[in-house]
């Protein structure tokens, strides 16, 4: 079955060792990524970790609450516009006050949008997720008096660490360097948490809300709440990927709110498996170079997308993560 | 002295009166059986007095206290627990995740999201102990979904239980599963049950288990309440005998 | 006094566009319990095979030549949609409805790009029609007169939809299955056809939907994503599954919409969904749904 319920909440110390073990050698390989690669492809990586930040928060609900959004774009938008909006009226410059400000408008908009969608699960959760990010969007476009319209608005190099780092010198050696590790620094300690979370009594509650609402119920979970929460945490995450993002990108237009961007971030899940705790970071970043690489090919983008999205739903459910581990589980059977 | 009395309790489905004018008690320490064909609203009146489903009309007390119009939630609280006919599990979780999810719950530790739910060993040590209680042990790790029907209905129970609660309905425990299974399955609950002291009121249409296991017996035919008795005052009821045991088949 | 009945009537005229594309989509829900994602692709088809057939290739045809290849985008998405239900949707009935949605999302990405891909990133019309049609004067107001054909067609399918789910045998088929498609199968129904018919059916109407409206409006990229978010509005206050509740979500949509559009320009959108929160949070299951 899958991975989350299997290493889940079970009290094994190695649950969480094992997982370190993982992850110890990885966080080492990305920390020497710039010292190794032209800085082209730091700056592609920032950008993938950047999405699997977004997707680990869109996963809190798709795979762990069982709630499928398809209006994330809305929460990635407000931490990247409340990034250039500080910018535009308050004329901040630092990132961690850039940051600050994204979890607070992030927190405002799910809050809100989170009271209106959590009583519903299934098709109307969906729709009403894409509903108002598609309100949100078409904000984005109307009211272009403060959000720049089309054009978008932009944002200039940050400094980091409270003005210790700044990027006057080269765009691209800060945003390969510097910027990678600040992005890389947050990426870890956005996975770090999310772990706690899905490991915490809460986390069990929401895998338990997902498997059996009336049960979950009846064991005493106050399913809206936690529903709530989930979509609080999950709707920040995926604002401070927005926020990290902005930066890297230098510019943010409406496209970021529209509904093609949730369905980048629910491709990517579904391409690393939803079903997994690592899924989402790994579609993310496989999904980050595979656009790279495709767009440069085909306008025909989407197509492509829905081709493969169809084709891993029919054939390959668990993503590639649950169908390596599948894979794994094989050959270490196959050996005495 | 009641632990759970309802009063003139009514319940419409259009133009059927699943549940009419009921008044129902259960007392302390007792197990309670609730017996009648399908139709009868046995099931209509379990999902009133745990709150599944809101009364057209009537009243619940609970330890006297007014309980029909409080959440699902607040009934757990005050010690109203309830398992389910259809079984009704978190299949994607361990037999074990399901018990400590439940006591995580109950002792309203499911609202941290900051700490490891593996650390807290008492809450471990107890669903370890509540599984042992019910002869689980040995599938504590196997996922809800993945084992057999008879330790379902045991574990839907087990789950239930590990509530706490004062008075525990059980919906058919028994059904779905083979004739040889009911007798070990009936014999782990109401051991449990005797052992705790709490009440138990099962809904039951196996009129062997019916006799064997429950300290008073409520027939219900077409809503209301048909008869409220001893088991040896049932089995000499006529009304219930032609009514329901004729019509059940048993025995 | 004029002006409210111009409101009216371009209420009327967005309501009935509106109830074609969400009546089949509930009509779909009611009968398969599947939620097609790119149902409003199904509209935009329609209206992109109408305006080509229109405005492209039979281009200065007389106007009763026109008007006879008005229903070919209605046409159109009904074989699409015969073609797509037993091929992509059929393998995910027995599969949890996660995999559902995921799949005809994906299908929504490929019909979206497909289009573009057919007839180019520029808007396709077939205006010649609306413009052979005239206009006639409400008042001191000039008003379009093939707006109020399309109020008529939406009037027709609407009790054309009733009689047929209310009155033929095929309809008391439909109902049945989607009242309880085991028992429906027991009893002899064929459900996989039942299926077919009711995905075709649906598929149709918004393809109608789109062709109705084309020679009004352009058939632009996105207008499928558009359509199917309003959709989704009116089924969500109309109740999923349900006609007349498709119906009656249309009318509120298309009224609130017009009101928005006079009085709140900026945040149109934004009216509506309030609109369909407040009916949600009075009514979960909708106007007309089965809780």
């Amino acid at each position: 079955m899958s991975a989350p319920t299997r290493v889940l909440g079970q009290p094994r110390a190695g649950s969480s060792s094992r997982a370190l073990l993982v992850a110890a050698p990885i966080a080492a390989l990305l920390a020497v990524v710039p010292l190794v690669v032209p800085p082209y492809g730091a700056i592609l990586l920032a950008y993938g970790l950047v999405m699997a930040i977004g997707a680990l928060g869109f996963n809190l609900l798709l795979g762990y609450t069982g709630l499928l959004s398809f209006g994330h774009s809305a929460y990635f938008g407000v931490g990247a516009y409340s990034v250039a909006l500080m910018v535009k009226y308050l004329r901040v410059g630092s990132m961690e006050l850039f940051l600050l400000g994204a979890i607070v408008g992030s927190v405002i908009v799910t809050a809100v949008f989170g009271i209106v969608c959590v009583r519903y699960t299934r098709i109307f959760f969906g729709i009403l997720t894409l509903a108002l990010s598609q309100v949100l969007w078409s904000l984005a476009f109307k009211f272009f008096w403060v959000t720049g319209g089309t054009d978008g608005l932009r944002v200039p190099t940050p400094s980091l660490f409270g003005g210790l780092v700044t990027g006057a010198g080269d765009k691209t050696v800060f945003m390969s360097h510097a910027y990678y590790y600040y992005v890389l620094i947050l990426f870890g300690a956005c996975v770090a948490l999310m772990w706690v979370i899905v490991n915490s009594p809460f986390g069990m509650a929401l895998q338990a809300i997902r498997d059996n609402e009336t049960r979950a119920e009846f064991v005493g979970v106050r399913i809206w709440r936690y529903r709530w929460v989930a979509f609080l945490v999950s709707g920040v995450f995926t604002g401070l990927a927005g926020a990290l993002w902005v930066p890297l990108n230098g510019l943010t237009t409406p496209d970021i709110m529209h509904w093609t961007f949730s369905g980048e971030l629910v491709f990517m899940t579904v391409l690393g498996g939803f079903r997994s705790f690592a899924g989402p970071v790994v579609g993310a970043i496989v999904f980050n170079y595979l656009k790279t690489y495709a767009v440069g090919y085909t306008v025909y983008w989407q197509l492509v997308l829905g081709v493969v999205l169809v084709t891993l739903v029919l054939s390959l459910p668990t993503g590639i993560v649950g169908s390596a581990e599948k894979l794994l589980a094989r050959f270490q059977r196959s050996r005495p | 002295m009641s632990l759970l009395v309802t009063k003139d309790l009514v319940k419409w489905f259009g133009d059927t009166h699943a549940v009419d004018h009921v008044d129902f008690s259960v007392k302390p320490s007792e197990v309670l059986a609730l017996i009648g064909s399908n139709g009868a609203g046995k099931t209509t009146l379990v999902n009133l007095i745990s709150g599944l489903i809101r009364p057209d009309g009537g009243r619940i007390l609970f330890r006297d206290r007014d309980v029909t119009h409080q959440s699902v939630h607040g009934r757990i609280k005050a010690g109203i627990a309830r398992s389910f006919q259809l079984v009704n599990l978190f299949d994607q979780l361990t037999a074990l995740d399901n018990v400590a999810l439940t006591i995580f719950s109950r002792e309203g530790k499911t609202t941290h999201l900051a700490t490891f739910a593996s650390a807290d060993s008492a809450v471990w040590d107890e669903a370890s102990e509540i599984l042992r209680l019910f002869g689980l042990e040995a599938k504590a790790r196997m996922l809800a979904g993945g084992v057999s029907q008879g330790e379902r209905k045991l574990l839907d129970v087990a789950v239930a239980y590990a509530l706490r609660p004062k008075l525990l309905f059980l919906d058919e425990p028994t059904s779905g599963v083979s004739t040889r299974e009911k007798a070990p399955i009936m014999d782990t609950i109401t051991s449990v049950v005797r052992s705790t002291g709490i009440s138990a009121a099962i809904i039951e249409h196996d009129m062997d288990v019916v006799f064997n296991y429950s300290d008073r017996i409520v027939a219900m035919h077409q809503g209301t309440i048909l008869a409220d008795g001893t088991p040896d005052e049932i089995r000499r009821n006529e009304t219930v005998i032609t009514t329901l045991i004729g019509t059940t088949g048993a025995p | 006094m004029d002006v409210l009945l111009i409101h009216i009537i371009n209420s009327l005229l967005y309501a009935s566009v509106l109830f074609l594309i969400a009546g089949g989509l509930s009509l779909i829900y009611g009968v398969m319990r599947i939620v097609n994602m790119a149902h409003g692709n199904l509209y935009a088809f329609g209206a992109y095979v109408t305006a080509w057939a229109v405005g492209t290739m039979a281009a200065g045809a007389p106007v009763p030549v026109l008007l006879m290849l008005l229903p070919v985008g209605a046409l159109a998405a009904a074989i699409l949609g015969a073609i797509l239900e037993p091929t992509l949707l059929r393998p995910f009935y027995r599969r949890a409805e996660e995999y559902q949605l995921l799949v005809t999302f994906g299908l929504l990405m490929i019909l979206e790009d497909l289009m573009r891909f057919i007839w180019g990133p520029y808007p396709l019309s077939a205006s010649e029609i609306f413009e052979n049609f005239g206009s006639l004067t409400i008042g001191d107001v000039i008003y379009p007169t093939y707006n109020l054909l399309v109020i008529g067609v939406g009037a027709a399918a609407a009790s054309f939809l009733w009689a047929f789910i209310y009155r033929t045998r095929f309809g008391v088929v439909l109902r049945a299955t989607s009242q309880n498609m085991r028992m429906a199968a027991a009893l002899g129904v064929n459900v996989n056809r039942v299926y077919v018919q009711a995905f075709t059916l649906g598929c149709f109407m918004a393809g109608l939907g789109g062709a109705i409206i084309v020679p009004s409006q352009s058939a632009v990229l996105g207008m499928g994503i558009d359509a199917v978010v309003l959709a989704f509005i009116v089924v969500v206050i109309g109740g999923l599954g349900s006609l007349e509740g498709a119906l009656v979500g249309a009318v509120i949509v298309g009224f609130v919409r017009e009101a928005g559009i006079a009085w709140f320009p900026e945040i149109e959108l934004a009216v509506l969904y309030l609109a369909a929160a407040t009916v949600l949070l009075a009514r979960p299951a909708g106007l007309f749904g089965r809780p």
